[in-house]
């Protein structure tokens, strides 16, 4: 495969989550509004990108029954890093994601791309692999932080949009959005709407 | 009573699963058999009930900062919390595995019944995130073994009734792009829904 198809097949046709099926926790949980959905979906990407970077570089030594300890630590470690920096530069964002940078330990898509992918290839084609898989989860954290904000609270990134006369006339925001029922149904109808364009089905 | 309080508002109000999203994907994946269900929804309540306490533990008596004062004086001012995410998992990790080789020795039983779901839980964000919000939420002793009980006990019940739900639904005509997660996200929508009602209950 080349390196450009690693890249982009991720993005859309083999999303991490609305096709694989991982890391769904996060995906719902930071994504109330637009702003910590984009810094989550940076995160991811960056932890992905380097822990399969390291994992790919040290894949020759990492004896094979160990690998998931190994594999966990280098993890872990990236979290740290990151949980350092957004608690130094971005210290409000950090405070609303609260318990989830840390969850990124146990978010499937990083072990997953680092068990399917790193431990089996070079490392240009995993940085690929782990940047393709990484927008394709910031992709799915943006469109449904935007629409659970928009439609939630009528605002993007704390800006109105919504124009006060349209609430004269009667129109109110959905504050079901906001909550965790809403999160559920809009990825439920994101995935049937992707699965009914790729027709990608699920046997059930 | 405050303890009930704290259980009830971990099993109903506050869902482990339903309200803050903890334990997703072995939730998606292990629901499609009422009697599987069971044997992961037990599973992640024993492994809790053991690691909650472990890793409150390991945070006041090593972590936290000034927690080695009880070795020295003079380590007051250490503070390892930023390792937290690293001796945790490290804790669950092993903890599972221990857990894994006591039941293997005393009931064979329970092994087989456990046994393949053990290995699953040390990635089920779930048991994680119990000693996240501890930390956050500056537990006791006490009130984190309660909260780590209640949470696996909620987790537990989402389980079960999705599961249950699921089993009813093979046998309708869904929509072939809605098949799979997407009926399941909605669903579960609608059960998160129905816990919400228990919001405001106060004991």
């Amino acid at each position: 495969m080349s390196n450009k198809k690693i890249l982009v097949e991720p993005i859309i046709k083999n999303n991490p989550i609305t096709i694989q099926v991982l890391g769904i926790c996060s995906a719902l949980a930071v994504t109330s509004q637009l702003k910590p959905s984009i810094v989550m979906g940076i995160s991811v990407t960056v932890i992905i990108m380097f822990s399969n970077i390291i994992v790919s570089m040290i894949r020759q030594w990492i004896p094979k029954n160990i690998r998931i300890i190994v594999e966990m630590t280098v993890i872990a470690t990236m979290v740290i890093l990151v949980d350092q920096f957004l608690r130094a530069f971005m210290f409000d964002v950090s405070k609303q994601l609260s318990v989830f940078v840390g969850l990124i330990i146990t978010n499937c898509i990083v072990l997953g791309r680092l068990e399917g992918f790193a431990l089996h290839n070079k490392v240009m084609p995993s940085l690929f692999d782990g940047l393709g898989n990484g927008f394709g989860y910031a992709l799915i954290l943006i469109i449904i932080g935007g629409m659970r904000e928009l439609f939630g609270s009528g605002k993007l990134l704390g800006i109105q949009i919504i124009p006060q006369w349209l609430y004269n006339v009667g129109y109110v925001d959905n504050g079901l959005l906001m909550l965790a029922p809403g999160a559920f149904f809009l990825l439920g109808l994101l995935v049937w709407l992707q699965r009914s364009i790729t027709k990608q089905y699920e046997e059930d | 009573m405050e303890l009930i309080n704290l259980s009830i508002k971990a099993i109903f109000v506050e869902n482990i699963l339903l309200a803050f999203f903890l334990g997703m994907c072995s939730y998606l994946a292990v629901s499609k058999k009422v009697s599987t269900a069971i044997g992961l929804g037990i599973a992640v309540i024993f492994v809790l009930t053991i690691t909650a306490p472990v890793n409150w533990l390991v945070y006041t008596f090593i972590l936290k900062k000034g927690a080695l004062v009880w070795l020295h004086p003079s380590y007051a001012e250490i503070d390892l919390s930023f390792l937290n995410f690293i001796v945790f998992i490290a804790v669950i990790a092993s903890m599972v595995q221990i857990v894994e080789m006591v039941v293997e020795k005393i009931s064979m039983k329970l092994y087989h019944a456990l046994g393949i779901f053990l290995p699953l839980i040390t990635v089920n964000c779930a048991i994680l995130g119990v000693a996240l919000f501890m930390v956050e939420r500056n537990y006791s002793l006490a009130e984190t073994t309660v909260f780590g009980i209640s949470s696996g006990f909620g987790w537990f019940l989402a389980i079960i009734s999705m599961a249950a739900i699921r089993e009813k639904l093979r046998y309708s005509n869904i929509p072939k792009g809605l098949r799979g997660l997407g009926i399941t996200m909605l669903i579960t929508g609608l059960i998160a829904m129905a816990f919400m009602s228990f919001s405001g209950i106060n004991i």
